[in-house]
């Protein structure tokens, strides 16, 4: 099998698998006064330290939650009032238009509550201008946020930048860094953020782990889920501890191999487009090559339909994903390339291959073969020429 | 994404990973009696349909499709339904359904239904255009007898029925798509009852069968 999905979802990291059995007795609940509860708490909080470490920031700052999807809501549900249920919501929040669905979805809920939204429309690269930014800011603002690496296309916004203009007018600055973690050094004492969303199996952690990072002095927000006290009273509920351990082994992991992966990813990325565009035409890159992440690759592949790809592929053991609407159901193809301003088909004939740890030269090989062959046939048959 | 979407019957996968009676030639190498192309690649969907017609006939039929598995796999289905047993004849072909497709796949997930459309759409513009080009425009059908739904714009109830079959699962999408009852407004009531059977009928089952409507 040959896995370049790993923007969906990564394997357990074998130090991340021997670390979640070496925890599986430690049942304790770190709330507890008592040694087996203490013992528990110890390995919790380490985890933090690293990740705060990791991050650049202080172990207070990091809320852990359930994903990133719960990181978005908390932030965004409390972005212009108290939080999501206060009737008197009010105020405005300006995102993108290539945001995921646990932010767009999120906004689009406040905005039935007299919330306006702007949605700030990518180039066709796949880029948002901060200057565009900046020129949505009304006095009203209540927060900013645009996602760090966008999902599909890979694209790198300028974070740092509209972060900057964000805190010029004093308006909160969120992230959803979900892809950037682990892939691009991010240090909070240079990135003028509020707060960053990040998830931990997009980087080798199971599912169901993720954190909030709230600063220091960032505006208050509403927990989601209300009970006890449990991460500094902002989310309830007794802690996924064998989750957070995982997340901490899975951070420090990237400490260690990040710098390498990057260097072994981009080339292994590189080599694969290059296979592909020099043996078949019309092949479109989609979002700005220079500013983009080192293990995705979306492509277009005109006159053919993403989810035949995609199941041909299935079957010589390569997995990918397709922005095409019949892999979803919908009628509509992605949102994230029709931003790009170009036709619906494009969209349509789709392919994300993103790489991960794993990935071998061998398997960009034999990835570029089939994929030739795929779409040599799927055009064959193809009644647009 | 939801896994179930890629339920897909052993036929089916047959039907896609193998297709069968694809046009490879160039189509005026291949001089058609009557060719049929019906979709748009917005929709992530287009269908060419290429039929050759002897005695009245269905002698030969190859196609060509953008679509995905779902539209591949039920248009070599139909290839092959069509053809075999020396052909079926135009009358027989014209009132080929999806659902007889669906039946013959042994099924199709619910959401990808509306992927399986556009190749017996594409197969009666084919045999209209045989009628077209051989002085038989009589036999083209007049508009079918289904009973109209929405008397401002004329909508039938198989236009509410072939919209749920293409994906609509709600009135509000059904109305944006077609705007019937946004004039004086007195089918919304018996609309939504239909969607809500269509829908019933076609998307409740993991995998809908198609048998209903097997005659």
């Amino acid at each position: 099998m040959i896995y370049l999905d790993n923007s969906a979802t990564t394997p357990i990291h074998p130090e991340v698998k021997k670390t979640i059995i070496d925890a599986l007795d430690l049942f304790g609940n770190p709330s507890s006064m008592h040694t087996t509860g203490r013992e528990v708490r110890a390995i919790l909080e380490k985890s933090r330290k690293d990740i705060a470490d990791f991050l650049n920031c202080e172990s207070s700052e990091i809320i852990f939650t359930a994903g990133a999807s719960e990181a978005n809501n908390t932030v965004l549900k409390s972005a212009t009032n108290c939080c999501a249920f206060c009737e008197n919501n009010r105020g405005h929040i300006i995102t993108s238009n290539i945001e995921h669905p646990s932010v767009l979805n999120t906004v689009s809920c406040l905005g039935k509550k007299n919330v306006d939204i702007s949605h700030i429309k990518v180039n066709k690269l796949g880029i948002i201008d901060p200057a565009d930014v900046e020129a949505a800011i009304r006095p009203d603002t209540m927060m900013i946020s645009i996602m760090y690496i966008n999902n599909e296309i890979g694209t790198i916004q300028p974070i740092k930048e509209i972060a900057e203009i964000a805190r010029k007018h004093n308006v909160p600055m969120h992230t959803d860094a979900v892809q950037a973690v682990g892939k691009i050094p991010i240090d909070l004492q240079k990135l003028p953020v509020d707060f960053l969303s990040m998830s931990g199996h997009k980087i080798y952690a199971p599912k169901g782990i993720g954190i909030l990072f709230k600063r220091k002095n960032a505006k208050n927000i509403c927990p989601l889920i209300v009970g006890g006290h449990q991460e500094n009273s902002m989310r309830a509920g007794t802690e996924n501890t064998l989750g957070i351990i995982a997340l901490g082994e899975a951070i420090r992991q990237c400490k260690i191999e990040m710098l390498e992966n990057k260097e072994r990813i981009t080339a292994l990325r590189n080599k694969l487009e290059q296979g592909i565009l020099s043996k078949l035409d019309k092949v479109r890159i989609n979002g700005d090559p220079n500013k983009r992440v080192y293990n995705i690759s979306n492509l277009s592949f005109t006159n053919i339909e993403g989810e035949s790809i995609l199941l041909r592929l299935d079957m010589h053991g390569i997995m990918v994903s397709t922005g095409s609407a019949c892999s979803t159901g919908s009628l509509e193809p992605s949102y994230v390339i029709t931003s790009l301003d170009v036709d619906p088909e494009i969209a349509h004939s789709s392919i994300r291959f993103s790489l991960g740890r794993e990935t071998t030269e061998e398997d960009i090989d034999k990835t570029i073969e089939a994929v030739v062959e795929t779409i040599t046939f799927l055009r064959k048959i193809s009644p647009i020429k | 994404m939801d896994g179930s979407n890629w339920n897909y019957s052993d036929k089916v996968k047959e039907h896609f990973f193998h297709p069968k009676n694809i046009l490879e030639i160039d189509e005026k190498e291949y001089n058609a009696d009557g060719v049929g192309f019906v979709g748009s690649p917005a929709c992530g969907d287009m269908m060419k349909i290429f039929i050759k017609v002897k005695d009245d006939k269905i002698a030969d039929l190859k196609w060509q499709t953008f679509g995905c598995a779902s539209a591949i796999g039920s248009t070599s289905m139909l290839s092959v339904m069509v053809t075999e047993n020396g052909g079926m004849s135009l009358d027989d072909a014209w009132k080929l359904t999806p659902e007889m497709i669906i039946n013959k796949l042994g099924g199709l997930p619910p959401n990808k239904i509306h992927c399986s459309v556009l190749g017996d759409k594409a197969l009666r513009e084919a045999i209209k255009d045989h009628y077209k080009r051989t002085g038989q425009e009589d036999r083209i059908p007049k508009d079918s007898k289904s009973r109209v739904i929405c008397e401002c714009l004329n909508i039938t109830e198989d236009d509410i029925r072939m919209e749920v079959l293409e994906g609509v699962k709600d009135f509000k999408t059904l109305q944006e798509r077609t705007k019937l009852g946004t004039m004086c407004g007195k089918c919304v009531d018996t609309a939504k009852t239909l969607v809500d059977f269509y829908v019933g009928r076609y998307y409740t089952e993991e995998i809908y069968s198609g048998k209903e409507e097997e005659k």
